[in-house]
């Protein structure tokens, strides 16, 4: 009995490990919770930190910044939202989804910027985009993908078929799909979709849309983009045009994406936070949709899948892979 | 650690007490390794938050919800009995259907029960009136619930079909000798243990604001983790103290993820949580006086 006491008290000293950190002196206190690790949404963080970072507010000097991730499980991003709630920092930052919504479950008080959610309104993070009135506000990832499909047909015009890889149990991606669903047909391509419920199964899901289409069009979806060299395989491998929802992955392999890339909606969360932690009222801003985009092209992608980019293209490009 | 860190993790450890006791049921009673579990707490999930938002009443949403769940342990059961295929191929078929049905459930991949009326809200109202804080309110809640649930199991364990039930894990030759049918208590049991499951997923979507298809990520390890870990901390020669161990060892598990997420001034980053955990779960059980059988093993180990 007495060596099983032995491990509560083991226990016990873990925790109280944990209530001798409260005590770090800083000015403002920035919390930052991600449901996983994944290079856009590290992204986001990155471009917050640096915008507070330029607003003075440096890590240490004048600055708390704290960072969990829950690594991908549910039940831990309750408990980091709950450990937020009770260290009451001045802005919570939440990153995707899941994250903002167990954030919102567990502080009405404490300012949040959510960042890198598609659909604000539908995820019950805030009432009204443009007047969100509570506590929550933030900057959505929505993707342009009218432009995108524009995108598509410049760099294969003759396009007839559309092939989009998307993991069906991912929220962003099913609203994506929909809208590409809506949209390609107005720029002449049919859309054909393949599904991937986890990043292993990507590579079977490009492989079974080789020869039923003529491009591939990734949207910004967690699982695909998470295993975006299989796509980038099967499109040299078979000479098939892959495009992206975001401009990370043209460093990857794909041909060309107008996209955002998540440091600059990173950047566009931090200056949220920015205005908050200068008195601003969360309820008084209205949540942001992307705001700036650019052109990004890969012309050995380009080259090893077969298509000819035009000068014009090349011309508009903010970064070109040679 | 803050007093609303401290409070949540007592807080998901009483909901993932129920998970524990349904882990409990297959693993220990029955001896069914079942990983069902990993979609029947997402089910759970799914069934109450659709319910939910069609203003169906929360209580009515959560019960359907476990029903749901014992839908799901049955099938897993099924297969086993009825068509003969190994128990922890039977309960992995049904945990993959189960993803693709909670997503048709929904119809979409995550239901938001931000600002909805759960079973929570009155006793956020209670709270309010007697001027305590939700952080505070929720776990008591909880306490009672699974106090409750333990002791109905406690029961339930110690009456004449959980004898057999029993009997049917322990020895499953011998209980058809003595006349017991064994089938119908695997059925039985992998539908009360799903059910459980199933109900703690329902009231983790309600508490934590939306159901999703990814909640079931790891939850039988979760479950595994609370089982084992109660038993190393404590003697659980009875089914009382084997059920109070589930509980206890829930929420020591939680204790140390919170424990895990207030170790940053030891220079531990945040991609470091699960091995911390990890870590701390194997401290709380090691250093209870080792248990016998692991020792035992590493003195006779394979050492060439």
């Amino acid at each position: 009995m007495i060596a099983q006491r032995m491990g509560f008290a083991a226990l016990a000293a873990a925790v109280s490990l944990g209530f001798s950190t409260l005590a770090v002196a800083a000015d403002k206190h920035v919390a930052i919770t991600q449901i996983v690790e994944h290079p856009a949404l590290d992204a986001v963080r990155k471009g917050v930190k640096d915008v507070l970072a330029e607003a003075g507010y440096i890590e240490g000097k004048g600055l708390k910044w704290s960072f969990e991730s829950a690594q991908g499980n549910a039940a831990t991003a309750a408990q980091i939202a709950k450990k937020f709630a009770g260290d009451a920092p001045d802005v919570i930052v939440a990153i995707a989804t899941p994250s903002a919504q167990t954030v919102v479950a567990n502080t009405k008080t404490i300012p949040v910027v959510f960042s890198a959610v598609t659909d604000p309104v539908g995820a019950k993070l805030v009432s009204d985009a443009m007047h969100p009135g509570k506590n929550v506000t933030g900057v959505t990832d929505m993707t342009p993908i009218a432009a995108h499909m524009a995108l598509v047909k410049r760099v294969v015009p003759n396009a007839k078929r559309l092939g989009v890889i998307s993991n069906p149990g991912e929220a962003n991606s099913v609203s994506l799909v929909t809208l590409i669903e809506a949209e390609a047909p107005k720029a002449g391509m049919s859309v054909v979709v393949a599904a991937a419920t986890k990043s292993g199964e990507v590579l079977a899901a490009a492989r079974s849309l080789v020869g039923k289409v003529d491009a591939i069009y990734i949207p910004t979806d967690n699982t695909v983009v998470s295993a975006f060299e299989a796509v980038v395989k099967v499109g040299n491998e078979a000479g098939i045009a892959v495009l992206a929802g975001d401009t990370d992955s043209v460093k990857r392999g794909a041909v060309a994406a107008a996209g955002f890339n998540y440091y600059d909606i990173g950047r566009q969360t931090g200056h949220m936070v920015v205005k908050i932690l200068h008195g601003a009222n969360p309820g008084d801003m209205a949540v942001e949709g992307v705001a700036k985009t650019d052109l990004h092209l890969n012309l050995k992608s380009a080259k090893t899948q077969g298509v000819t980019l035009s000068d014009a293209l090349i011309g508009e490009a903010k970064d070109v892979i040679r | 650690m803050s007093q609303i860190a401290f409070l949540g993790a007592i807080e998901v450890g009483l909901l993932f007490a129920l998970v524990a006791l349904g882990v409990y049921l297959s693993f220990r009673v029955l001896q069914f390794p079942d990983l069902t579990v990993d979609g029947s707490f997402p089910l759970g999930a799914a069934v109450c938050a659709s319910l939910i938002v069609v203003e169906v009443n929360p209580y009515l949403a959560s019960l359907a919800a476990a029903v749901a769940g014992a839908g799901a342990g049955m099938v897993t059961a099924w297969l086993n009995v009825r068509l003969k295929i190994l128990h922890l191929l039977a309960s992995i078929l049904t945990m993959i259907a189960l993803y693709s049905i909670n997503l048709r459930i929904m119809g979409r991949p995550n239901i938001a029960l931000l600002g909805e009326t759960t079973v929570f809200t009155p006793l956020e109202a209670l709270g309010e009136a007697v001027d305590m804080p939700t952080y505070v309110v929720l776990p008591i809640a909880l306490f009672g619930l699974v106090i409750l649930v333990k002791l109905a199991l406690d029961w339930f364990l110690n009456s004449e079909v959980g004898l057999a039930m029993r009997a049917t894990g322990v020895n499953p030759r011998m209980a058809r000798a003595q006349g017991i049918h064994t089938n119908r208590y695997i059925l039985g049991g992998m539908a009360l243990s799903n059910a459980l499951v199933a109900l703690a997923g329902a009231l983790f979507a309600q508490s934590q604001g939306a159901a999703d298809v990814t909640l079931g990520v790891g939850v039988i390890v979760v479950g595994l983790a609370a089982v084992i870990g109660g038993e190393a901390v404590m003697n659980t020669a009875t089914v009382f103290r084997a059920t109070l161990a589930c509980i206890i060892g829930s929420i020591l598990y939680r204790l140390a993820v919170a424990g895990a997420l207030n170790a940053d001034m030891l220079g531990l980053k945040a991609q470091d949580l699960n091995l911390i955990t990890a870590v701390l779960v194997t401290l709380a059980m090691v250093l209870p006086g080792v248990r016998m059988p692991f020792r035992g093993k590493r003195k006779g180990g394979m050492t060439s």
